[in-house]
């Protein structure tokens, strides 16, 4: 489908199947608006006609725009069709698991107001250690659930996981030597609130983990609003010390993972959040920024309202405006959202899967219990399984029992629902011209919101829809640049 | 093209297997950074 839409002076229309990104001036705005309302067929002379009210242009112009957009059809740059995909292109031989949240530990040293996980205890009311054998156990499943999958991720998560160092470090190097002898790539991530990190910390990471994500919501009242200390002490001056000494360390030529993002979280509170990522931008020199609206629930005074987003779109925009300029200058920042190469992104199969919830991704946590993501860790009719059955369908040398398989020990009514998932089977996303990049949302946020997976969510989606108009300027900007 | 300027030619990937490698990212873009569902992911597979 067609989305034509305008930001800071530029008409630009985006085909969603092809992924072609062309920018118009007035008359051909004009001139597609009247092919969109036809379905991609070329305007009647009579309604041509009516454009060419004002002196300017001539029919023939006209014409001659709808020769050049006859032209784009035919090659399948604009009003491309979508060909029905099947299920089963969308796995080669059926969904593996090969993304794991790994929760090192369920306790945190900080009690932000918003955390979906309880502050650490994800609502079981008990915090926990991820023990190395448990820890090693998961990757044991990971390993043999990825199949032939060569490429796995595996994000150290919580809780704080630096609260629980040691584990950390044995599981890295385990995952890295198990990795290699089973012919796998694992690469590394950490998500950490920073109030631990130090040198060690700091350079070990940098060593061996291919992204590191680090906590912080921007402007020191803003994250001081949100991201307590227990007791309710200010947290902003020991974590930005530690996040700008971070940032310098890994942006240095010695690191050889220079991957890393400044995760903000916005909320009612600071709904103008480009001031924060402004802020972190000069104030910690931080070049890779991702700020995220918070998913709260309603009544709680900082949850994001449907009546939010007009000034949400805005605030979008502006920073978009922001990031053009800072490029423009010579310092550019990476906006997590806005990223976007169409050139070599995902295949049409790809486009199609979302982010594996449930079907190629789990999360662990301390006690062995996998889920479907993070984001469900306690709500238990979600449970899938435990990774402490393993010996139910490995051998002591730690390979599958012949005719075991590791979706033996899983749920299978439980990961059938997050299969069925799937973004072509839901009718509010057929119609979307951001369906591609958003893969179906996000299914947390729809249940937390909604109290269903199946129910839209609608904040999201507009959100979505506004950052995809944003990532598609940001393209045009670059490429108008360089033509 | 006097009224309209390409920015992005059509780019549909379609891999010659006709089917999905399964190599892509699937973890959360919110707690692992590696992938925003879809969007700035680059594909894994060579062929």
């Amino acid at each position: 489908m067609v989305h034509l839409f305008e930001m800071h002076g530029k008409h630009i229309a985006y085909d969603s199947e092809s992924c072609s990104i062309h920018e118009l001036d007035k008359e051909s705005t004009e001139v597609l608006r009247l092919y969109i309302n036809s379905d991609g067929k070329r305007p009647s002379e009579a309604e041509l006609m009516k454009l060419c009210d004002q002196p300017e242009p001539e029919l023939s112009e006209i014409k001659e725009i709808c020769d050049d957009f006859d032209e784009m059809i035919d090659s399948g740059a604009l009003f491309a069709s979508g060909a029905p995909v099947e299920f089963s292109r969308l796995y080669p031989e059926e969904p593996k698991i090969k993304a794991m949240c790994l929760h090192i530990c369920h306790d945190c040293n900080l009690r932000c107001t918003y955390c979906f996980a309880g502050t650490g205890d994800y609502g079981t009311g008990h915090r926990a250690m991820l023990s190395a054998e448990t820890g090693r156990k998961a990757i044991d499943f990971l390993i043999a659930a990825s199949g032939n999958r060569h490429h796995l991720d595996v994000d150290f998560f919580g809780g704080e996981p630096l609260m629980n160092w040691p584990v950390v470090v044995e599981l890295t190097h385990y995952c890295e030597e198990a990795g290699t002898k089973a012919g796998k790539d694992i690469r590394l991530t950490i998500t950490t609130n920073a109030l631990l990190l130090d040198d060690e910390k700091t350079t070990f990471i940098n060593d061996h983990m291919k992204n590191c994500v680090l906590s912080i919501d921007g402007r020191p009242e803003i994250h001081n609003l949100m991201r307590p200390s227990p007791g309710g002490k200010p947290s902003y001056e020991p974590i930005s010390k530690r996040i700008k000494a971070f940032i310098k360390a890994r942006s240095s030529k010695e690191c050889l993972n220079p991957e890393h993002y400044i995760r903000a979280t916005f909320t009612r509170n600071n709904l103008d959040f480009s001031e924060d990522v402004k802020h972190m931008a000069d104030a910690l020199s931080a070049g890779n920024i991702s700020v995220e609206p918070v998913v709260g629930v309603d009544g709680c005074g900082y949850e994001i309202r449907a009546e939010d987003i007009p000034e949400i779109e805005k605030e979008y925009e502006k920073l978009a405006l922001f990031l053009s300029g800072r490029k423009k200058e010579g310092s550019p920042v990476n906006f997590f959202h806005f990223n976007m190469d169409a050139a070599t992104g995902p295949c049409v199969y790809k486009r199609l899967k979302g982010c594996g919830v449930g079907a190629e991704y789990c999360a662990v946590t301390p006690e062995g219990d996998i889920y479907p993501c993070h984001q469900f860790v306690g709500e238990t009719k979600f449970r899938m399984g435990n990774v402490n059955r393993l010996n139910e369908i490995m051998d002591e040398s730690g390979h599958l029992i012949s005719g075991k398989s590791t979706t033996d020990i899983l749920d299978a009514e439980v990961r059938k629902i997050f299969l069925d998932r799937l973004m072509p089977n839901r009718e509010e996303c057929v119609n979307c011209f951001a369906r591609y990049h958003c893969g179906g949302g996000c299914a947390a946020n729809r249940y937390f919101s909604t109290g269903s997976l199946d129910e839209e969510y609608e904040i999201g989606c507009r959100l979505a829809r506004k950052r995809l108009e944003c990532s598609i300027w940001l393209l045009s900007e670059g490429k108008s640049e360089l033509m | 093209m006097k009224h309209i300027k390409t920015i992005q030619e059509a780019c549909v990937k379609i891999p010659k297997s006709g089917k999905a490698c399964g190599e892509c990212q699937t973890s959360c873009q919110s707690a692992c950074k590696t992938s925003c569902t879809v969007a700035n992911q680059s594909c894994e597979n060579n062929n």
